[in-house]
């Protein structure tokens, strides 16, 4: 039973991902190589947090400071690579074969969510999934047997919405919206310290809100990048 | 990559691959050619632009060579017209060439990063599921300290006095080979190859095979066991070091690869095996990059000699093309010494036009041959036919995984007075101004049919010893068992690629591929495993996403 679970909640986590990364990145190497450089740069900023949660002793069982810190951490540095990307897009326009990834600026910002996305949903999970293979599951003694498929299920979340939330903060940063950058923030922040109720098994208490969030995210980053209801029936309608 | 027209001149400036080296020292990067568009920029004539490329060698003795020109037919067919003239493309043009450049290397840096990759995950799978590689009970004969202690400050010392060791090894291995190399003892070389990739495609094939069989617990009998290693280290030997198809010998390449990496991690104890990448990548950038680095001379010396560099040992991400389809056998009279002057001809100017762009890459499209020749034109492409099939990609290493590269030609040396009569004619018919109209030498004779073209490709090259140390750096992050160290290797490997690849762009010349790496792998690897990893525990075991 354990070799099904993990195949299916590394799918339920990582199979939209995948999909994603398949029919849109694989393609242009541009979009690899800028996808990877994101995943650097999320793994820069889990570095910074790491240090500062390790440095603070005494708050290091407190988890919502080193949460706090972590998002914090993550905005700046989603901060930090939309200025590198926007100050090299001559040079990109230069190297891209496909000349849309500069035309279309939401694909950079598409790319380098997915990227922090990937890293983010794969260092909270891929520890898990080991476990997953066996031998041992979760929930025969005491635990919750839904600790493996809750944990998968935000993993998707949060892999989503650090794609979306890349798309909304990179156009608010082109337009000068500070509404939309604060959106963001305050939701990683909800979304984030939400899950800090998943230690007591309150799983409908933190996975419906922060589905409900990345619902919206989803649609407030389909509008930001030009989408609209008409559009989004003619997609579906494939015209 | 379907580059079908960069004139041979285009790679004028690329680095020299060589490549070479003791275990692994060898890691260099080929930067990707320069691209030329066919059309805008009239290769003829361009002095301008065939010096600036000879100016970004340094190499002493291909500057003293003033360029030929002669160019590849298939390239430019109007070059005819303008004949001599003197149409330096502007600066404009140089950027448009570096940009060209930048997006021809964006495919090559992934076209390194599928093969890295896979090196990484037979190694990774391996660690995770063949748990022999994981434990160090045997020792090298290099590591007599075997770190038994508890006590960090003796394993300290035991560790450097490891690596210390290993890498005076590689150093000697390396200046060998360099003597080896320019005392011309091609045979001795050839047979070091031969015999390490012999050794590695047969018995550390087989103890994989053993090891892998009994962590499956799968039995097998000899006779099977003996038929597959027989048929898959025959097949290896020939794709390595005689024809194959590409897929194949990259896929050899990278099993070999990866078997290497699986033995230093199994056989060097823990902290030695961190040492060794530390020192490697620091030797590697001295080796490349020093001005007595011996890399560097190596890299020199085949420029100087016009030779394919040492073509194994490095991982090729396109088919290398060669004229010298015949270098295999050498003993055999070639036909172009032989045959008539046309027909040595057009050989002998492929080579000069190497020679004097310093282009140790082959030229493919035969440099066109003379196409006005129908028979030296249909031997061509039969050479050329002959070399598509031939990759010179060979590999080899010993026990101790030094790895070296030949594949030379002798050919070259056979002819080597003839070749350079012709090219001072050839020089000097070009400094009158009129080269074209000057002598028989000439091969700027436009074609008069079009050649038919070639697929061209050069890619950037990687020394397999990258390969290898990429893979122990990541095997042994995942033989502590922590899966966010592992990706956190890989992602900052990957990146140290890129940003070598980008500098490789920006400064054109052969670098060492390790140091940037290898550094940002072992700042990660560290961080990871003593910082981020427990944050991380602590948050995946209370279900927290950040």
């Amino acid at each position: 039973m354990t070799l099904p679970e993990l195949f299916g909640c590394t799918f339920i986590a990582f199979g939209p991902p995948f999909a994603l990364f398949v029919f849109s990145i694989a393609n242009d190497p541009v979009r690899i190589i800028i996808l990877i450089a994101a995943a650097f740069f999320w793994l820069l900023s889990l570095l910074l947090s790491s240090l500062l949660w390790f440095a603070v002793v005494p708050l290091r069982d407190v988890l919502a400071f080193g949460v706090v810190f972590s998002v914090l951490f993550q905005e700046c540095f989603r901060y930090i690579i939309y200025r590198i990307l926007r100050s090299t897009e001559q040079g990109l326009h230069a190297v891209a074969e496909d000349t849309r990834i500069t035309e279309n600026k939401h694909i950079l910002a598409y790319v380098s969510g997915l990227g922090f996305g990937i890293i983010s949903g794969m260092f909270a999970l891929v520890n898990v999934l080991a476990d997953m293979s066996g031998p041992g599951t979760m929930g025969l003694k005491g635990g919750t047997d839904l600790f493996f498929m809750t944990s998968a299920a935000q993993a998707l979340s949060i892999i989503l919405l650090h794609t979306f939330w890349s798309i909304i903060f990179f156009n608010a940063f082109d337009t000068n919206n500070y509404l939309h950058i604060g959106y963001v923030v305050v939701t990683h922040l909800f979304v984030s310290l939400l899950t800090l109720l998943n230690a007591d098994a309150l799983y409908w208490a933190t996975l419906l809100p922060n589905y409900i969030v990345t619902i919206l995210t989803g649609v407030l980053a389909f509008k930001v990048a030009g989408g609209s209801g008409r559009s989004f029936k003619r997609f579906v309608m494939c015209r | 990559m379907d580059e079908h027209d960069v004139p041979s001149s285009s790679a004028a400036a690329a680095a020299a691959d060589v490549d070479d080296s003791q275990s692994g020292a060898a890691e260099r990067l080929e930067r990707p050619p320069r691209r030329q568009q066919k059309q805008k920029i009239s290769n003829y004539g361009s002095n301008e632009q065939l010096e600036r490329n000879n100016a970004d060698h340094t190499d002493g003795p291909v500057l003293a060579v003033p360029y030929v020109v002669v160019r590849g037919t298939n390239s430019q067919p109007p070059r005819l017209s303008a004949g001599g003239a003197d149409g330096g493309p502007g600066p404009s043009q140089q950027e448009l060439e570096e940009e060209q450049g930048l997006k021809y290397g964006a495919q090559h840096v992934i076209k390194l990063f599928v093969p890295v990759s896979l090196c990484m995950l037979v190694v990774v799978a391996t660690i995770n599921s063949i748990s022999f590689y994981n434990s160090t009970d045997v020792y090298l004969l290099y590591t007599p300290f075997h770190e038994l202690s508890p006590e960090p400050s003796v394993k300290l010392w035991n560790a450097l006095a490891n690596s210390l060791i290993l890498m005076s090894v590689v150093v000697v291995m390396t200046i060998l080979l360099i003597v080896l190399y320019k005392k011309r003892c091609y045979r001795v070389i050839h047979g070091w190859l031969i015999l390490s990739s012999f050794m590695l495609l047969f018995i550390f094939t087989y103890l994989y095979l053993e090891e892998l069989l009994r962590a499956y617990n799968i039995p097998m009998d000899y006779p099977t066991a003996v038929l597959i290693m027989w048929n898959f280290g025959v097949a290896g030997m020939m794709s390595i070091h005689w024809h194959g198809p590409l897929r194949l010998q990259q896929g050899y390449l990278i099993f070999v690869a990866a078997l290497m990496a699986l033995v230093f991690i199994k056989y060097l104890p823990e902290w030695t095996a961190w040492a060794v990448l530390a020192a490697i990548s620091i030797w590697d950038l001295i080796a490349v990059l020093s001005p007595r680095g011996p890399l560097r001379i190596l890299v020199e010396t085949a420029q100087e000699r016009n030779e394919q560099i040492f073509p194994a040992l490095i991982y090729s991400s396109t088919v290398i093309y060669t004229y010298m389809g015949t270098h295999y056998t050498p003993e055999q009279p070639l036909p172009t010494a032989t045959s008539s002057p046309s027909y040595s001809n057009s050989t002998t100017t492929t080579r000069t036009t190497q020679n004097s762009l310093a282009s140790p890459e082959p030229a493919t499209g035969g440099s066109t041959a003379r196409p006005g020749n129908s028979r030296a034109h249909q031997r061509q492409q039969e050479t050329q036919a002959a070399a598509e099939g031939m990759p010179l990609v060979t590999f080899k290493r010993n026990l101790h995984g030094n790895e070296e590269a030949a594949g030379f030609t002798q050919e070259w040396s056979a002819n080597l007075n003839d070749r350079v009569a012709r090219r001072q004619i050839e020089v000097q018919s070009t400094q009158s101004g009129n080269g074209r109209l000057s002598n028989e030498y000439r091969t700027v004779t436009a074609p008069d049919q079009p050649q038919p073209e070639l697929p061209e490709e050069r890619g950037i090259k990687l020394g397999l010893g990258d390969f290898i140390f990429y893979s122990v750096l990541v095997g042994k992050a995942s033989s502590y068992g922590d899966w966010t160290t592992t990706i956190a290797c890989f992602v900052a490997i990957l990146i140290g690629l890129c940003l070598t690849l980008l500098l490789l762009a920006v400064w054109r010349k052969a670098l060492p591929a390790l140091p940037i790496s290898i550094t940002f792998g072992l700042i990660f690897c560290f961080a990871t495993s003593a910082v981020v990893k427990p944050f991380m525990e602590n948050l995946s075991a209370k279900q927290v996403f950040i």
